[in-house]
């Protein structure tokens, strides 16, 4: 079940930074990244950080995990849809489970995501977590 | 291109079989899709399966069960599209026969689950979506299945209940079927007090996790036609695709690759929601029958639930569906899926499925659908007279 170092070093910056892309012809943005745009077929995208606020659109609680996550559970998963309106999914983080609703306002930080066993490497990622007032 | 026919079936019945591996599985439901067909020159096999590398570590199926089905030397190859593994099978053997490349060619399905614990299981599944990016924040594929559930609830209003009937009427419909997974009644109290996987999703409102394999024999209607009086015509085949991962798409709340593969059979078979007697359905969870509803053009969108309420897809109802249980109580042995919901539907177009039978059911839909509907198959079978 061990992830390869060379197999997450290589995705880290659209996980640890929320990177996609933008189609330059028709303006479309795509998380995860893509080379080429399905609505429009151009091949002229470039890498663009993505906002990282948004809402929730929906949202489940996992309690029957997949092999490595079983110490996390049960835990909150969303789709949110960011500022611009490109859609993403990820962990909720610092937030009780009762209080998880579809419309609130959650903000991306940097967390652990997962522990590769007693050998594998600790791996990171986005998570959301309730807006902070004020900021 | 040249018309296809189904002229054997065979199949084991579907379990926690745990004195059974993959291949004896396999085996004996050739053995016996054969001898109902009645014939044992056969050009070619497809196996379709989803996870025997990661379960049971092992690959090359199309030549280990070419060789253990008595026929080392045919083309074989295992068919892999998540849960579609079993329709896409169907496709790809249904294009060999009909392209006039090969004459008799079995189109199958194996999995075997029940050796491994849940997490395992439940680990391999999710990698129908997007391991790198989706799976990696530890969402399952009973989550991605949950997120579309509530959103469904929300936008349109609907109320639970409403959609977790559809398992009470899954289990209903299996206490008749001798090879289903679970023969009893559950009542819908029991499925909404049963433990949460997912929220909202039940455990009553998930297929099983299960064991099986089921074999179809395809070959010319002309041949059909001298072998068996009860030739069963496929009218249409299609298979579309779709953004692997839901939110990747701008509508959560249709799989566009159901309304695509269904447009395209309707065209194929010339026909239309309302020719269509007997529904098969991948009712993986209780939300997906109900999209699938609206999805092939039987209910509006928002409507799905209502159909179910008014016994409209009871076996005596306008659209009967998944009459031998689905997914839900026939059960899931995921590759073997697609092929059970077309000997499901066989069974009642020949006239043999008992106590659910459809009266004078003539024309069948088929849809088998991968991941949460990046790959759907659909097939459109009839009786040939
Ligand atoms: C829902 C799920 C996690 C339950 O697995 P589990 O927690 O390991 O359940 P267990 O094996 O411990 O079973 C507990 C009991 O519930 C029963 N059971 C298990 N799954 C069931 C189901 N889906 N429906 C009805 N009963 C079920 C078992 O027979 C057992 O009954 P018993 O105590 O009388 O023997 C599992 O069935 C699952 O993952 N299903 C979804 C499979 C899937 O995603 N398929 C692909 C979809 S395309
Ligand atoms: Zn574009």
């Amino acid at each position: 079940m061990c992830m390869s170092v060379p197999r997450y070093w290589r995705e880290r910056a659209y996980r640890y930074r929320l990177v996609g892309t933008e189609c330059l012809s028709c303006g479309r943005r795509y998380y995860p990244p893509r080379r080429v745009c399905p609505v429009c077929h151009s091949r002229n995208l470039v890498e663009v950080k993505l906002p990282e606020r948004g809402v929730v659109v929906t949202y489940t609680i996992i309690r029957s995990p997949p092999r490595g996550y079983e110490k996390y559970a049960p835990y909150a998963i969303a789709v949110v849809e960011l500022l611009d309106g490109t859609k993403v999914l990820a962990q909720l983080t610092d937030i009780d489970l009762s209080e998880v609703e579809i419309g609130m306002e959650v903000e991306a930080v940097f967390r652990k995501i997962r522990e590769d066993g007693e050998e594998g490497i600790i791996e990171y990622g986005v998570k959301f977590r309730p807006r902070l007032t004020g900021h | 291109m040249r018309e296809v026919a189904i002229v054997g079936i065979g199949y084991t019945k579907i379990g926690e079989l745990w004195e059974r591996s993959l291949r004896d599985l396999f085996v004996e439901a050739s053995l016996r899709a054969l001898e109902d067909a009645g014939i044992d020159d056969v050009d070619a096999l497809y196996v379709g399966n989803m996870m025997s590398g990661t379960l049971q570590e092992q690959e090359h199926l199309g030549a280990l069960l070419a060789g253990y089905i008595g026929h080392p030397g045919i083309a074989a190859a295992k068919i892999e599209a998540a849960c579609a593994s079993g329709g896409v099978s169907l496709h790809q053997a249904y294009m060999a026969v009909a392209s006039g490349l090969y004459d008799v060619v079995l189109a199958g399905g194996v999995e075997k689950m029940t050796d491994r614990l849940t997490p395992d299981v439940t680990f391999s599944l999710a990698m129908a979506d997007d391991m790198e990016y989706t799976i990696y924040s530890g969402v399952t594929f009973v989550g991605l299945n949950a997120l579309v559930y509530r959103l469904y609830m929300h936008k349109y209003g609907v109320k639970q209940e409403d959609i977790a009937n559809f398992a009470v009427l899954m289990h209903e419909n299996a206490v008749n079927t001798p090879h289903a997974r679970f023969r009893r009644r559950v009542k819908l109290e029991d499925v909404l007090r049963s433990p949460l996987i997912a929220d909202p999703i039940h455990l009553l409102e998930c297929a099983p996790i299960s064991d099986g394999a089921a074999v179809l024999v395809l070959t010319t209607l002309e041949r059909a036609k001298k072998l068996t009086d009860t030739p069963i015509v496929i009218r249409a085949s299609a298979v579309a695709t779709d953004y692997l991962s839901i939110y990747e798409r701008d509508d959560m709340l249709s799989l566009r690759a159901t309304v695509l593969a269904s447009r395209k059979a309707y065209k194929q078979a010339k026909l239309e929601p309302k020719d269509i007697n007997v529904l098969e359905v991948h009712d993986a969870f209780t939300i997906l029958g109900i999209l699938a509803l609206e999805d092939l053009g039987f209910a509006e969108r928002g409507r799905g639930a209502v159909l179910v309420k008014e016994g409209e897809i009871a076996p005596d109802g306008r659209v009967p569906t998944n009459t031998m249980g689905g997914l839900k109580a026939r059960g899931h042995p995921v590759g073997a899926t697609g092929i059970y919901q077309a000997i499901d539907a066989i069974l009642q177009l020949r006239g043999d499925a008992g106590k659910n039978q459809v009266p004078n059911a003539e024309n069948a839909l088929l849809q088998s659908t991968g991941g949460v509907g990046g790959t759907v198959a659909i097939h459109i079978l009839s009786r040939a007279d």
